[in-house]
């Protein structure tokens, strides 16, 4: 184990942590634009710097190692001059667009912008003007915002391993496409979004229906309701309506999603949903109260487990419904009913 | 699963055979990507060339029905070249001599001339799967849904068994479940023979267990399987079907019988959508989707985890639970829950998997099960030390060829599956603009020679007949399947599965040979 010190607080840690990690330990928060435990150090440009006693530079926390010894400052005038700066620079590539920009909110460069009272870039726009590509159906990737951090490269490459984006370069700045510049439309993407979930700005962006601000949603955190994977995400809902979802880190997916998990949730919503039961009367459904509908689903079930016994009504439960409700189902055909007659989809 | 997801990134080998696991469950596709990254060896067997092929270090590309004479040829390899855990087969299985004797037959040329592969590559695929303690089996429909389903199941466990690649680490037999809560909905009973927690509904000591805690009288008598009850409807046996959440109309087989069925029988349907089913029914129940309700689901590695609700139902949609506990109400029988979690606490009383599960634990990670107590932190791997039933039960079984085949009216063989963008019967998935843009319509698979003999063209529309029935579809002509080989995936109606077998059922399980079906093919004039 390695002893040292970071803001003063003696902190231990197996050899090997970095910086950054052994920080999160002792619960202080290094700041980042880019960090994610999942893909290893940030870029060399991020604000993840950090000083340390003895030492002249201000090494990155996310891929520094600790030493025995070290004393590690996180927060000092320094240190928060080398982010500010940093930031400048990133901000003379990037627009100032804020106030329309749907990421406001949820932006990493916003939020160490306000943290930091960073206003105004540094130097001038050295990036020149692309067009957004709005090819797929679900996302659109608007180079103009990007910063190049590469995290949704690395994505891409390293856990949903496809190898689809990659940075193209154009004069000394590096742009994200699918190789040689082609259209996502074009490319061998299958919309898994998780590039737009780890995107820190807004370069890569979910095609909202919605009009939202991040900070009108409230997120809740569930289980995914398509394959058995059983992904762990956030639903955003704002006015009783989701509007985006984001991967959160379970035990199954890692932070990950597909396409249907990240972009599918538009049934719930869906004009198609049934709002009213429904009853056959001369050989039409009609719209029905709940109650006359549970009076002609009850007195079927009693008369016909009367006239022709239990066994001759059966329930197919489901695969895509709660625990809860399949146990109540079973429940219901075999401590009701009297009969055995309950089967699902599984073998479907 | 006997292990877990996450475990499948770490794995040194993974033999994937009837997954089709990044369209299926993408997102354990990507950990067998990332285990390939790190420079695990894949070896697929599948009767199309599945996105994993790319990433295989052996393909096998199987005739459709033939995993049992593959599964066995490379048991036989392995115990040829004494690459089996002999200790492992001493300690802890059974009938391993009876087994050996029906091994010798499937040597790898005989199962080579049956699966259409080369009898190296069966050697290959043996020795590596050997290679390694990190060796793991993952399978899925492809395996399972054949007319012997089971019995290729078997094979899969006696591979593993042989090998002792069981109860370790990245290890064991993993079947990928297809739907959200299928697992759950197994574990709670929702099968004809089985009450929650797999316990026989004919076993006297657990029929008195429910009778107590149900405060009734119980029927021990083993119901009826979907296709059998579907079958029984039609007859006129069954004459009342309720179906929740499920769309026979197009998952089911032979649309045709299933059509005849539900209009036979009165049908109840509860649904999020008036689906191809509900068009059917005779009355039709608004239900609430995920998003609209608390819960919890069991996923794919036994993993408890919770649904929480977000938004409010529609209209006057409810949640099925609050459906069927007033149905049991007014039927008199007492049904009083205030939430989900009510029931879930009752579920934990008789389930000795979930006695140790509650929301509150639920609340920060999900469980997987078994777990017994409060204080158990769940179990991650199965049969670690030895198998859970004492022994592992080492059967033997035999490739048959399915009588779906061999006949020269129907001389093509149809197999069906899931593309990655539409979920099972399309009901939520079919209501996404974006999913349409990318997956709009219902297609053929075909391979450049067949369609070229046929005179078909990329994108023709095709009759396709089978002795179900026929359909026209458009094709996509693809070396993705075999020269006799053709695909269509199940998830439109009026579709593959006016095609499909709904007679034949695997022995054991009742599974129908949903892969495997005689057609022939013409361009339509």
């Amino acid at each position: 184990m390695i002893n040292l010190k970071i803001d003063g607080r003696d902190v231990c840690v197996p050899e090997g942590t970095t910086i950054l990690e052994a920080a999160e330990t002792a619960g202080i928060n290094i700041p980042t634009l880019t960090y994610d435990p999942r893909l290893g150090p940030c870029g060399d440009w991020d604000v993840c710097v950090v000083e340390v006693e003895g030492r002249l530079d201000f090494p990155k926390a996310s891929s520094t190692v600790v030493e025995e010894g070290m004393v590690v400052r996180t927060e000092t005038p320094a240190v928060v001059n080398v982010r500010k700066a940093i930031l400048g620079r990133i901000l003379a590539n990037h627009p100032l667009d804020c106030l329309t920009c749907p990421k406001s909110g949820a932006c990493k460069l916003q939020e160490l912008c306000f943290k930091y009272d960073v206003k105004e870039a540094t130097g001038v726009k050295t990036r020149e003007e692309r067009p957004i590509d709005d090819t797929n159906p679900f996302y659109y990737s608007d180079p103009n915002k990007c910063i190049s951090c590469g995290k949704c490269v690395e994505v891409c490459a390293k856990l949903q391993c496809a190898k689809v984006l990659s940075f193209v370069e154009k004069g000394p700045h590096k742009y994200v496409s699918p190789p040689f510049g082609t259209a996502i439309a074009q490319s061998e993407c299958v919309s898994c979004g998780n590039c737009v979930s780890v995107c820190p700005v807004g370069a890569l962006m979910p095609k909202s229906k919605e009009v939202f601000r991040y900070w009108e949603t409230e997120p809740v955190r569930t289980t995914c309701s398509y394959c058995g994977v059983g992904c762990q995400m956030d639903v955003l809902v704002k006015d009783n309506k989701i509007v985006d979802v984001r991967p959160a880190d379970g035990p199954a997916n890692g932070g990950l999603l597909c396409v249907k998990g990240k972009f599918a949730y538009g049934f719930v919503n869906h004009p198609d949903r049934l709002k009213k039961p429904l009853v056959r009367k001369n050989g039409k459904l009609e719209e029905v109260t709940w109650e006359e509908a549970f009076d002609v689903v009850v007195s079927k079930l009693k008369e016909t487990k009367e006239q022709y016994g239990p066994d001759s009504i059966a329930a197919f439960s489901s695969a895509r419904a709660l625990n809860e409700e399949n146990y109540l189902m079973a429940k219901l055909m075999r401590a009701v009913i009297g009969t055995n007659n309950i089967d699902h989809c599984a073998r479907l | 699963m006997t292990n877990s997801i996450a475990e499948i990134s770490d794995a040194e080998v993974i033999f994937a055979v009837g997954s089709n696991t990044t369209e299926s469950h993408p997102v354990i596709g990507a950990r067998v990507r990332q285990a390939v990254r790190k420079g695990a060896k894949l070896i697929v067997a599948d009767s199309r060339d599945i996105p994993l092929k790319r990433d295989a270090e052996i393909y096998l590309k199987i005739k459709p029905g033939t995993n049992i004479a593959l599964i066995n040829a490379m048991i036989n390899v392995i115990l040829e070249e004494g690459l089996e855990d002999k200790e492992y087969i001493k300690n802890n299985t059974e009938g391993y001599d009876e087994f050996v004797e029906v091994i010798k037959k499937y040597t790898p040329e005989k199962a080579a001339e049956i699966c259409g592969v080369d009898p190296e590559d069966i050697r290959k695929a043996a020795r590596l799967y050997t290679s390694t303690p990190k060796a793991t089996i993952l399978y899925c429909m492809g395996v399972t849904q054949h007319l012997n389903g089971t019995e290729t199941v078997i094979s899969l466990s006696n591979l593993a068994l042989v090998t002792g690649n069981l109860g370790r680490e990245s290890s064991g037999i993993n079947p990928l479940r297809g739907q959200n809560n299928v697992q759950g909905a197994c574990d709670m009973g929702a099968l004809p023979n089985l009450f929650t927690g797999y316990q026989p509904v004919n076993n006297p000591e657990v029929i008195q267990k429910f009778e107590k805690a149900w405060g009734v009288k119980l029927n021990n008598k083993v119901g009826l399987t979907v296709p059998e009850a579907m079958h029984k409807a039609e007859q006129g046996e069954v004459k009342v079907l309720y179906i929740f959440g499920e769309n026979p109309m197009v998952s089911d087989p032979d649309t045709g019988h299933v059509e005849k069925a539900l209009k036979k029988a009165f049908v109840i349907v509860q649904d999020l959508f008036l689906t191809e089913t509900a068009e059917l029914a005779d009355v039709v129940l608004p239900a609430a989707c995920f998003a609209e309700k608390d819960g919890t689901f069991t996923n794919t590695e036994r993993r408890v985890q919770r649904v929480r609700k977000a938004v409010e139902p529609p209209g006057e949609a409810k949640a099925d639970w609050e459906i069927i506990a007033e149905i049991m109400n007014r039927l008199g029988y007492e049904a009083k829950y205030n939430s989900a979690e009510d029931i879930f606490n009752e579920i934990r009383t008789v389930t000795p998997q979930y006695a140790g599960i509650t929301y509150k634990r639920l609340d920060k990670e999900g469980i997987q099960w078994p777990c017994p107590t409060e204080d158990h932190p769940g179990t991650k791997i199965l049969h670690v030390g030895k198998p859970t039933r004492g022994k592992g039960l080492i059967k033997p079984v035999e490739y048959e060829e399915s009588p779906e085949l061999g006949s020269e009216e129907y001389p093509l063989i149809l197999t069906t599956g899931r593309i990655l963008y539409h979920y099972h019967t399309r009901t939520m998935t079919a209501r996404i603009e974006g999913i349409n843009k990318l997956a709009p319509e219902n297609y053929i698979e075909i391979n450049p020679k067949l369609a070229a003999a046929k005179g078909i063209k990329d994108g023709d529309m095709v009759k396709v007949t089978s002795r179900r029935g026929e359909i026209t579809i458009k094709a996509r002509v693809t070396d993705r399947v075999a020269e006799n080989v053709v695909f269509i995936p199940f998830h439109w109606g009026y579709g593959a599965n006016v095609l499909t077998n709904g007679e034949l059922l695997d022995k054991y399980c009742k599974i129908p040979g949903l892969k495997v079906t005689g057609v022939r093919l013409e361009k339509l004039a």
